[in-house]
């Protein structure tokens, strides 16, 4: 079953008179547990493509059906609605709340989806956990490695078991060691069975993933399967359909 | 709903803590509410005070009682209009009496200003003596405390007894009881029969009967060469229901007695306390309304102060917002963090405009009778409040119509 479907899609950014072309006719189906990586130039339109999939902008143009329901026509709280429930976003600077705590911040989706205190509080410290910083839960971003910042973030972004994984440059701001290990981290959530898009320009992180999307000036260049799908042997942390 | 309870808690807890990283800013910021609490706080205590201090004064006026003079009380206009008119006659009196159906009681009162009573060697000097019959207990509420009111008698024979107020008491008699005993007014034996209870006083001391001395109209004559100058007639009419149809009886029966052609105006006035509620009610009113336009004017800087320091927050929190926003916090959810920082603010202001005026009302406390009244308590906080939620709408809009993209790229 196709997570996103894109038709043609297309995004152009007003600056003054100048019309720039950020995307020109995309158009792209990934499916449930697939592990792809975007790779492309800077500047290439990587992420306004992630920014589109995760339903924090709009296309100017095209069609977006993500898990068989169009999004392309809805309103900021259904687009809000989404993002909160079904897609975990990992951004390259983290995007931490600077004064609030490991647990708080991954608390925070399940806050916005209404859930109470106390199963929050178990869901987070799981995802947590999950992530190898369960003697970390009270520390504030400023108290933890880029490393560790990437790996609440990563909770924040599981917490919730969206049906996809979207991660911009994940590894961007972190040193070879550290991004490996968060690398290794997406690997096993992979294993796990669930859905993971992940952008970078750098090939090796590129690797991971079982395939490969290039662009470059805003359109599809080369789209490849570079591994066989990877079969989970158990139940992943994703949402069983 | 339970849904919206979660989000909102934490939504309070937001605002909380953004009020308390920036405890200096936020209390500056409320420095407008702040005076505009403390305006209208003080403001209403005050007005309290003198609406005590006001019905204390008047309450020797009868709200059920009619004062026919030659001179309204507050007379508007020309004085000359009412300067040639004719003093009220004793003869007058007895002809209204005759003539009007409708009163319990009807009691000429005429006074006399600046006698010296003495006692041995204590003395009051300027006292008030009011010559009246013994219907004037009746229409001015007079209670004794010891001995009794002047007598048809006392009143017709004019003999030289008299009644007389706690202040007077005071100063003559520390110890011992006045009932009985000798006075020299203007250095004319008076005895004195009966102590009024005290009435306390308002700031129009000259209406408290506790200053005051009461004798039979005609002794009065003794220090007063035409004691119908002042001369007035108090009619209690008993109902206040009737008060209305009583003032046209007695005006209709004056105009016959002082022979009024028809075709000219009254040359006498019917007054009643309501004459002095509406002077007041004036006077107050325009206090009130400085109060209200002091009031209006700091909060509307505050408000705009306030409208300010909102803006400074949303750009500085453009990040914060940009990854709520990511992760699912809907449109209303921003904006209602926003208001309800704004609206905790001003509340901080409206508490703290509070806190400053409690003992500012312990002072007027001291002038007048007053507390600060609780309706003024709550309200200042909802006024707070609601200029909070008006002053952090326009930031909270934008914040809560920030695209999360671009939030969230804002460094
Ligand atoms: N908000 C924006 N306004 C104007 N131009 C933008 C905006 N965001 C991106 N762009 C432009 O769109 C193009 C693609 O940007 P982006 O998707 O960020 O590239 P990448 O992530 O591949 O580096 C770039 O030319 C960039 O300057
Ligand atoms: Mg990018």
């Amino acid at each position: 079953m196709n997570i996103i479907n894109i038709e043609h899609i297309a995004k152009i950014y007003q600056v003054g008179s100048e019309e720039v072309h950020a995307l020109r006719d995309v158009s792209l189906n990934i499916e449930k547990g697939e592990y792809v990586a975007i790779m492309g130039p800077s500047g290439s339109g990587k992420s306004t493509l992630m920014n589109i999939l995760g339903c924090l902008d709009t296309p100017t143009k095209g069609l977006y059906n993500f898990t068989g329901v169009n999004v392309s026509q809805m309103n900021d709280n259904e687009l809000a609605n989404i993002r909160n429930k079904e897609i975990g976003f990992v951004f390259q600077t983290f995007n931490l709340l600077p004064r609030s705590d490991a647990l708080h911040n991954v608390e925070l989706p399940l806050i916005y989806a209404g859930i109470s205190s106390h199963e929050r509080k178990d869901k987070a410290r799981l995802a947590l956990d999950h992530v190898g910083l369960n003697d970390r839960m009270h520390h504030k971003p400023n108290e933890l490695s880029g490393g560790q910042r990437q790996r609440v973030a990563i909770a924040r972004a599981l917490v919730t078991q969206p049906a996809i994984i979207l991660a911009d440059e994940p590894t961007g701001n972190l040193d070879t060691k550290t991004g490996e290990d968060i690398m290794a981290l997406f690997n096993e959530i992979y294993e796990q069975g669930n859905t993971i898009i992940l952008v970078t320009h750098e090939e090796y992180i590129a690797e991971h993933a079982e395939r490969i999307i290039r662009i470059r000036d805003g359109m599809i260049e080369k789209d490849e399967h570079v591994k066989d799908r990877y079969i989970p042997k158990k139940n992943g942390f994703s949402k069983a359909d | 709903m339970k849904n919206f309870f979660i989000e909102f808690l934490e939504i309070f807890r937001i605002a909380f803590n953004a009020i308390r990283i920036n405890k200096l800013r936020s209390t500056l910021t409320t420095l407008g509410i702040i005076i505009g609490i403390v305006a209208v706080t003080t403001m209403s205590t005050a007005i309290v005070g003198l609406r005590e201090a006001f019905l204390t004064s008047i309450s020797s006026l009868g709200s059920d009682v009619l004062y026919v003079s030659k001179v309204p009380w507050f007379a508007m206009g020309d004085w000359s209009l009412y300067r040639n008119r004719k003093n009220l006659t004793l003869e007058q009196y007895e002809r209204l009496k005759d003539m009007i159906n409708t009163y319990e009681a009807i009691a000429p009162t005429a006074s006399s200003f600046g006698l010296n009573v003495k006692r041995k060697e204590r003395s009051v000097i300027s006292t008030v003596v009011y010559g009246t019959t013994e219907d004037f207990q009746r229409t001015s509420q007079i209670e004794l405390e010891e001995g009794r009111f002047m007598s048809e008698m006392d009143v017709r024979a004019g003999r030289k007894v008299c009644m007389v107020g706690q202040d007077i008491v005071k100063e003559l008699f520390p110890i011992e009881s006045p009932v009985n005993k000798e006075i020299k007014i203007n250095n004319i034996p008076f005895k004195i029969i009966g102590v009024m209870t005290k009435q306390g006083s308002g700031f129009l001391g000259s209406f408290s009967l506790d200053g005051m001395i009461i004798m039979p109209l005609k002794s009065l004559e003794l220090f007063s060469d035409d004691i119908h100058r002042r001369l007035r007639i108090d009619v209690k009419v008993g109902d206040v229901d009737k008060l209305e149809d009583a003032k046209q009886e007695i005006i209709s029966a004056m105009r016959i007695i002082r022979k009024v052609p028809y075709n000219k105006p009254d040359d006498f006035a019917v007054n009643q306390q309501e004459a002095f509620k509406q002077m007041y009610d004036q006077t107050v009113g325009i206090i009130a309304y400085a109060g209200i336009v002091i009031t209006a004017l700091s909060l509307f800087v505050g408000a705009i102060g306030i409208m300010n320091i909102m803006f400074v927050s949303v750009t500085e929190r453009t990040k914060e917002i940009g990854i709520r926003k990511a992760i699912g916090a809907k449109t209303w959810s921003i904006l209602l963090q926003f208001l309800t920082e704004s609206a905790l603010i001003c509340l901080l202001g409206g508490v703290i405009g509070i806190i400053i005026s409690f003992p500012l009302s312990l002072i007027i406390n001291q002038f007048l009778p007053t507390t600060m009244p609780l309706p003024i308590v709550g309200l200042s906080l909802l006024i707070s409040a609601f200029v909070g939620i008006i002053s952090g709408f326009l930031p909270a809009l934008k914040a809560s119509r920030l695209n999360p993209v671009d939030a969230l790229r804002y460094e």
